[in-house]
């Protein structure tokens, strides 16, 4: 609690100065130059966290719902244990497995590329939250199903994942808010745009490495733009934390 | 006798090796209660979830024999027909906790994809839940989920939820087991109403709940079935020993 709310503090006290309206709408302007924003990077970042998302929450989920479904199979007992190790797995890596395998053939950096490592850092806690959460709704609301005569892929859809349905949203939620702060695997891999891009094909910026990048800069002007930066994204992982928060609550299911 | 609408023939259940059901051979006659009366653990669940095939869906289930619907092998038909037809009440109410009292009753339309029109939907939802003597109690809370309601209206909703697909048979598993006394009575005298309309199964460990519902009974232990016959007659002169032992309090 006191950590948080030092880091919170100090980010804020230290960002909330250079944040404007500009700030939000502008890209960056070469050193020296008054003015100029995050735009590029948070439209980056935004490209970044929907190409993770695409493949990686209906994968996840569709993992997670076989993992409690077939528990006790060798598939998911293998499933399992590969999912807890690509948690562990350092981003760093991922990256450098991203730049291997994406970036080399397809001949340069990309959003792409950057945006499935990411995915692949997302896959783990997505799977996990809903198999959790799915070993918690009742097998009699299945039985209920199946004697009514609904078929077992539309007691899944239907029933069962509509039960599961805040929890799962919590772990697609608190995926993103991981991924959106996740520095190392881009670097590699989107690498960084200064300027505005919404081709996917080509590299962007995002928020994490230009906080990275201004923030290991000599010019003090660039550090202000990363106490910015750093407020924007801190702002929106609580944002999204509160949402879950709220997500719980209200879409909580009674058993 | 009445005709037989549901026919068990040397029908035996497996859990992997495990023989629970052994050789029944059983014919439910249609429109009346047949209760599956026998100490717990006896495989009387475990016989009825055979009738509408829910017993395969254990992985490491297996059945031997038939069951005929009618005259149809249910064991050669599509099980999601078969269900259709043969509905079945939990021991715990388990209305789906997502969907309002409206959705929960024409929830076996909803959940198979067909589509009805307005002024179906609201004929069924009200036609299931008069039957299900639960109209009255929910009438201005259709919209509501059906989690709000007490264990005993829950239990009515879910048979309101089985007798809107119109099935034949109407399984019960032990559905008063999880309610007071009270919604117990309730529900028993609804059983006693649902005849007209569909034949009942009712699967109880207690006896004084089979002697005020049921019209036949069996009386099964260990996985056989040692009699079976009408109500007055199993009561007061069983042929079997074991049943009388049974009636009798000796176990059970």
């Amino acid at each position: 609690m006191i950590p948080l709310l030092l880091i919170v503090f100090y980010i804020i006290t230290n960002g909330i100065s250079s944040l404007s309206w500009t700030f939000l709408t502008e890209i960056p302007t070469p050193v020296g130059e008054k003015g100029g924003g995050i735009a590029n990077a948070m439209v980056g970042s935004f490209l970044l966290v929907i190409i993770a998302g695409i493949p990686s929450i209906p994968l996840g989920i569709a993992a997670g719902v076989y993992l409690s479904e077939h528990k006790k199979s060798k598939l998911a007992y293998w499933g399992r244990l590969a999912t807890e190790v690509l948690q562990g797995t350092p981003s760093i890596v991922i990256g450098i497995m991203a730049y291997l395998w994406l970036v080399v053939p397809m001949g340069g950096f990309s959003a792409l590329s950057g945006g499935i490592a990411l995915g692949i850092m997302m896959l783990p806690m997505i799977i996990r939250t809903t198999e959790e959460t799915l070993n918690l709704v009742p097998d009699s609301l299945k039985e209920a199903s199946l004697a009514l005569g609904v078929p077992y892929y539309r007691t899944i859809l239907r029933v069962i994942l509509p039960a599961g349905l805040s929890g799962i949203m919590t772990g697609v939620l608190i995926s993103v808010a991981r991924i959106a702060g996740e520095t190392a695997p881009l670097l590699f891999t989107a690498l960084g745009n200064a300027f505005m891009n919404w081709n996917i094909m080509k590299p962007v910026n995002s928020l994490p490495v230009l906080i990275y990048n201004y923030a290991t800069s000599p010019y003090p002007e660039w550090h202000r733009v990363a106490w910015g930066a750093s407020c924007v994204l801190v702002v929106f992982v609580l944002t999204l934390n509160l949402v879950v928060r709220i997500i719980t609550r209200r879409w909580k299911v009674q058993f | 006798m009445e005709s037989a609408v549901l026919k068990a023939v040397d029908l035996s259940a497996y859990y992997g090796d495990n023989l629970v059901v052994k050789r029944v051979n059983l014919s439910v006659p249609e429109g009346k209660i047949t209760a599956i009366m026998g100490p717990s653990g006896c495989g009387k669940s475990t016989l009825i979830r055979c009738f509408n095939r829910m017993h395969e869906l254990t992985p490491v289930a297996k059945i031997d024999g038939k069951v005929f619907l009618r005259d149809e092998d249910i064991y050669q038909m599509n099980p999601i027909t078969v269900r259709t037809r043969i509905g079945m009440v939990f021991q715990r109410p388990n209305p789906f906790p997502m969907m309002t009292i409206w959705d929960n009753v024409i929830a076996g339309y909803k959940l198979n994809g067909v589509k009805l029109s307005r002024s179906e939907s609201s004929e069924i939802v009200e036609a299931s839940l008069q039957k299900a003597a639960l109209w009255d109690e929910v009438k201005d809370h259709l919209r509501r989920r059906g989690t709000f309601l007490s264990g005993g209206q829950q239990q009515r909703l879910c048979i309101a939820r089985a007798l809107a697909v119109k099935p034949d048979i109407l399984l019960f598993d032990e559905p008063t087991s999880a309610l007071d006394p009270k919604a117990t009575a309730h529900i028993e005298e609804l059983m006693t109403q649902l005849k007209k309309a569909v034949t009942l199964v009712l699967v109880t460990h207690n006896i004084a709940q089979a002697g005020r519902v049921s019209d036949f009974i069996a009386f099964l232990y260990v996985g056989e079935l040692i009699e079976f016959g009408p109500k007055g007659q199993l009561l007061t002169t069983p042929k079997d020993k074991k049943t009388e032992e049974f009636l009798a309090g000796k176990f059970g």
